[in-house]
């Protein structure tokens, strides 16, 4: 097939449209895009929207746009999940099932792609963003302008993610993309290009959020807030930044040497021509489990502000607390090769990495004992973060059990990427990450928006995820004992359809988990008016963040802070602070720009082409990237000043707001 | 500490109706070092429920007594440091950890899948006179070829050994990863291409039990299983008398045309073996003409160390595999690998 200088390798037939399911999903997703899209020019909101959102450098909406990004992709992600369940269920003896392995092979990569890199990815980005400058009494991150740059790279990777849905396929090769198998002897199609650059684009704007944060985390501290003073969250998200930084470009460039295999006809990970598989497999776990660590370091940081908030307590074992995180740190680039103890590396270098991967789990026990000592002889408020976070303290210490089980490499002979590593996995990443998310959720929604989330449904979610996960999970576990392997789209044995019809059930419980989270943020849309916080402190809260207005002023504080005591805002709180009133001065801002949505626009187009072969386009798209970044340089009118009269009435009505309701 | 006491035979309860309840392959094995893989995920998971069950219990519990709503609990909201607690808390994982990380040394060394069986079971050690059965196994799309060296034959998608007879199965792949497991015989190890590793087990009773590809490889995967049979002496002599006479020759055009990507492919024997086929799979050299992986690198060797005739390792100085096919069998050369 020769390629088409304009179009490459896109031709009609890249269309599905011979796919029921696709058309049908296709027809949905037009129909809902175009309702919505209607509604936004119907109210006017374009406009407010690209002024507000899309071109915004405040660090508090870009926090907000990747959480609603993250949320948005969680229903992608859990779309394919369910047609997983659904066709492991039916699959059995002589029936086929409705997915044919051409589809299920493509369902099975893009629900891990979507739910690590842009589902999890997003929701913990979004968290950092949004409360970390809030908790170390800054006005805004160091680099304003290359976070909205971040920002719209990682929805540039999700849109090309979305993209493989209806035009061409995604990659049929497991969430890794392991060569061989994502080489092009074995995958000619579109298929891994989509996987490739959708991650590459999406990195770059992971990476550069890391340069971000830990910039600054470590140079834009409020006086007095020495490092072992910084609230825990801010610690985890020190300590998660620097692991993207030193584990991204490791994905990068792997993803670079598999790519001029397929493009260049390099010989890296080909079976020929001295090309080594090996390699891949072991670079791309040395990003891979640290990447386990980015995700699941700010959600410990989460929970140790619910846990100390909701107890009213402060946080038992500050230090060993933070010693833990960094121990973690470190030790996460220790551990990668225990991914594949089956590749057969010989017993002591198996046993390096079975052991270095068990000594984790004891800073992780640690931790977990440090939020069981600060809820004794604590006053635990069983608000919904609460709620999440005892019932990730039960669900994840068996998460962590079956991984240190798997740590050991003669145990993993026989479990590896059986059901029951399934099962592991998802044990600690949704009873570890996605309930921490969901804690957080609650926790700062009325921080970001001026009202709570509505507790009702809140706990409706909470005890529909926690109930569903138990019943998809604990069959896998069963499953995997049972030597029933992953990825497979169809069974022989009858014996097993029990369990997998458990799990099934298990899906659609949580299914209803989302179906209530949706409901709680629309309710709580409706009553907003009673579930209203004008303290801007709902909690009884510890840390900075709650010291500011809900939702914070643009500036966040109008004098900056000095702090104290590691909960600074409860130290404040108790020694009698008073809120200054008075003598507000001028505050320096950053601007709002458009060059990152359109820098972003221009490298997904960049990708798209790639992925195409359109040369010509890729190209032009190329030149274009690099003269708008180079034009983007000479903006000059990049921040302005707040006045002090402005600030002055803004904090006159919070004055008087916080005046009529005490 | 009844509750937690309850809580711990609970889920020992719960383990052992696993154990005995439904058909887990994995913890009920029927080879000697998927026994001792299975005995050590008891022992393992039992060792951190000494540590996860309090845990459990003691979160409800916390979580039960300092409720808001009761004031008769003690608060103590400034209490936040104790310096022999946090000995406790940063010990007692310590120390579960360093009898497991024992236990993860030493039976990751017994339990090397390329180390030659010592014990054919708990009470029966290897003797110096046994020979393993050699099996060669090649993972295709979607398919699986098994040689016999010492028998001279091959099978599609069904293997099998003597009871009570040490197995070494060589492994390797033709295009992409798989994995070679029977999970009633023992773990699992990866078959990739170009390359070879080893796996020694044995069967202790005879049986007929499934095998698969545990590692995902396109299209095919899901239907990419085979029958393990464990089988008498005398059975397992019959069932290669059996492949002798039924079977077809497998030579290198046989090879090439198997190892076509197909799916559901039904058993099939051959009662001759191309000489050194596998070490040709191996150094990706089947197709008439193509050259040999081990030669290629001993070529680059010679370049190096100026050693003068290229098909013989600059090292060893022993001739190598080549790949026109050859009228005298040449021993594959295992030890390169």
């Amino acid at each position: 097939m020769t390629d088409n200088l304009l179009l490459g390798r896109l031709s009609l037939d890249a269309i599905p449209y011979h796919e029921p399911i696709l058309v049908g999903t296709f027809c949905a997703v037009a129909l809902g895009g175009m309702v919505v899209l209607g509604a936004l020019t119907y109210f006017r909101l374009w406009g407010y929207l690209w002024r507000e959102w899309f071109t915004s450098i405040d660090h508090k909406k870009i926090g907000v746009m990747y959480i609603v990004m993250g949320l948005i992709m969680l229903l992608r992600g859990f779309a394919d999940a369910v047609m997983m369940r659904a066709q492991q269920a039916l699959s059995f003896g002589d029936s086929t099932g409705f997915l044919p392995p051409h589809h299920f092979d493509q369902v099975f990569t893009a629900h891990g792609v979507i739910m690590i890199f842009f589902v999890a990815m997003p929701l913990v980005t979004g968290f950092m963003n949004f409360v970390v400058p809030l908790q170390i009494g800054a006005r805004d991150v160091a680099f304003p302008f290359l976070n909205n740059f971040s920002f719209w790279m990682t929805a540039g990777g999700g849109i090309l993610v979305m993209l493989s849905l209806f035009v061409g396929e995604f990659a049929k090769t497991g969430w890794l993309a392991y060569p061989p198998l994502s080489g092009l002897l074995a995958s000619p199609d579109v298929g891994v290009d989509y996987y490739i650059w959708s991650l590459q684009i999406a990195g770059v704007g992971t990476l550069l959020s890391g340069v971000n944060l830990i910039a600054t985390i470590v140079k834009m501290r409020a006086p007095g807030m020495t490092m072992m003073k910084m609230p825990v969250f801010t610690w985890t998200a020190l300590c998660t930044n620097v692991l993207i930084v030193a584990a991204f470009p490791v994905l990068t460039a792997v993803l670079v040497l598999l790519s001029l295999d397929r493009y260049v006809g390099t010989n890296f990970f080909t079976n020929d021509l001295g090309g080594n598989a090996m390699m891949y497999v072991n670079m791309i776990w040395i990003w891979g489990h640290p990447e386990v660590y980015i995700l699941v370091l700010p959600v410990f940081g989460i929970f140790s502000e619910v846990v100390s908030t909701f107890s009213g307590k402060r946080l038992f074992g500050y230090a060993s607390m933070v010693y833990a995180t960094v121990v973690i740190t470190i030790l996460s680039y220790l551990v990668w090769l225990h991914h594949f103890f089956t590749m057969g590396s010989g017993a002591s270098v198996n046993s390096f990495f079975g052991i270095t991967t068990m000594i984790i789990s004891i800073p992780t026990g640690a931790k977990i004992f440090n939020w069981l000592f600060t809820m004794y002889r604590g006053r635990i408020k069983f608000e919904v973060p609460m709620l999440w976070t005892v019932g990730f303290m039960i669900t994840f210490v068996i998460g962590g059990m079956t991984g240190v089980l798997l740590a050991v490499p003669p145990a993993d002979f026989v479990l590896h990427n059986s059901l029951f590593l399934i099962a592991h996995f998802h044990n600690v990443i949704i009873g570890g990450v996605l309930f921490g998310l969901f804690a957080g959720l609650n926790f700062w929604f009325p921080k970001a928006f001026g009202f709570k989330l509505d507790p009702f449904w809140g706990k409706v979610s909470f005890w529909f995820w926690q109930i569903g996960f138990f019943f998809a999970f604990m069959p896998l576990y069963v499953l995997g004992l049972m030597g029933v392997t992953r990825r497979l789209s169809h069974f022989d044995d009858m014996s097993l359809r029990p369990w997998f019809l458990i799990a099934a059930f298990g899906a659609a419980l949580i299914a209803a988990g989302i179906g209530a989270l949706l409901m709680q943020i629309f309710v709580s849309i409706l009553k907003r008016k009673e579930l209203a916080d004008h303290t801007g402190d709902p909690w009884g809260g510890r840390t900075l963040e709650w010291s500011t207005s809900s939702p914070p002023p643009a500036y966040n504080f109008a004098f900056t802070p000095r702090v104290h005591d590691n909960d600074a805002w409860h130290d404040m709180k108790a020694n009698g602070y008073e809120r200054p009133v008075n003598g507000f001065i001028d505050i320096h801002m950053p601007k709002n720009t458009a060059a990152g949505i359109v820098l972003a626009g221009i490298a997904t187009v960049m990708g798209f082409a790639l992925i195409w072969h359109m040369w010509l386009i890729a190209g032009v798209a190329f030149a274009t990237l690099i003269i708008a970044t180079i034009v983007h340089t000479f903006n000059y009118k990049r921040d302005f000043y707040i006045q002090a009269a402005d600030v002055t009435r803004t904090e006159d009505a919070r004055t008087k707001l916080l005046a009529a309701h005490v | 500490m009844s509750i937690q006491k309850k809580l711990r035979a609970a889920g020992l309860l719960a383990l052992v109706s696993l154990l005995t309840g439904c058909n887990t392959v994995v913890l009920n094995p029927s080879g000697d070092v998927a026994a001792q893989q299975g005995h050590l995920i008891v022992i393992s998971t039992v060792l951190m429920l000494l540590i996860i069950v309090p845990v459990i219990a003691l979160t409800l519990l916390f979580a039960w007594r300092y409720r808001a709503s009761n004031k008769e609990a003690t608060y103590k909201p400034d209490w936040d440091h104790s310096t022999q607690l946090e000995l406790v808390i940063w010990a007692a994982p310590l120390l579960i950890i360093i009898a497991l990380g024992a236990i993860t040394w030493i039976s990751t060394h017994t339990l090397d899948p390329f180390r030659p069986l010592q014990r054919i079971d708990e009470n029966r050690p290897v003797t110096r006179d046994v020979q393993p059965l050699v099996v060669d196994v090649v993972a295709l799309d979607w398919k699986w070829l098994f040689i016999y060296p010492e028998q001279g034959i091959a099978t599609v998608n069904e293997v099998a050994a003597p009871v009570d007879r040490p197995i070494e199965f060589h492994i390797t792949a033709s295009s992409v990863m798989n994995s070679f497991y029977i999970p009633a015989l023992a773990g699992q190890i990866y078959a990739m291409p170009s390359m070879e590793t080893q796996l020694h087990a044995v069967i202790n009773k005879a049986g007929d039990y499934e095998g698969f590809s545990a590692n995902y490889s396109g299209a095919g995967f899901s239907h990419m299983h085979f029958r393990f049979h464990g089988l008498t002496q005398a059975d397992f002599d019959t069932w290669v008398q059996h492949a002798k006479a039924s079977g077809e020759p497998l030579d290198r055009a046989g090879y090439l045309a198997i190892e076509k990507p197909s799916q559901n492919d039904p058993v099939r024997y051959f009662g001759s073996v191309a000489p050194d086929l596998f070490g040709a799979v191996v150094n990706r050299c089947v197709a008439p003409g193509s050259m040999c992986i081990d030669q290629m690198m001993a070529l680059e060797n010679s370049k190096r160390l100026g050693v003068k005739d290229p098909n013989c390792d600059p090292v060893t100085g022993k001739p190598l595999n080549t790949a026109a096919p050859q009228s005298t069998p040449v021993p594959a050369n295992r030890e390169q690998q």
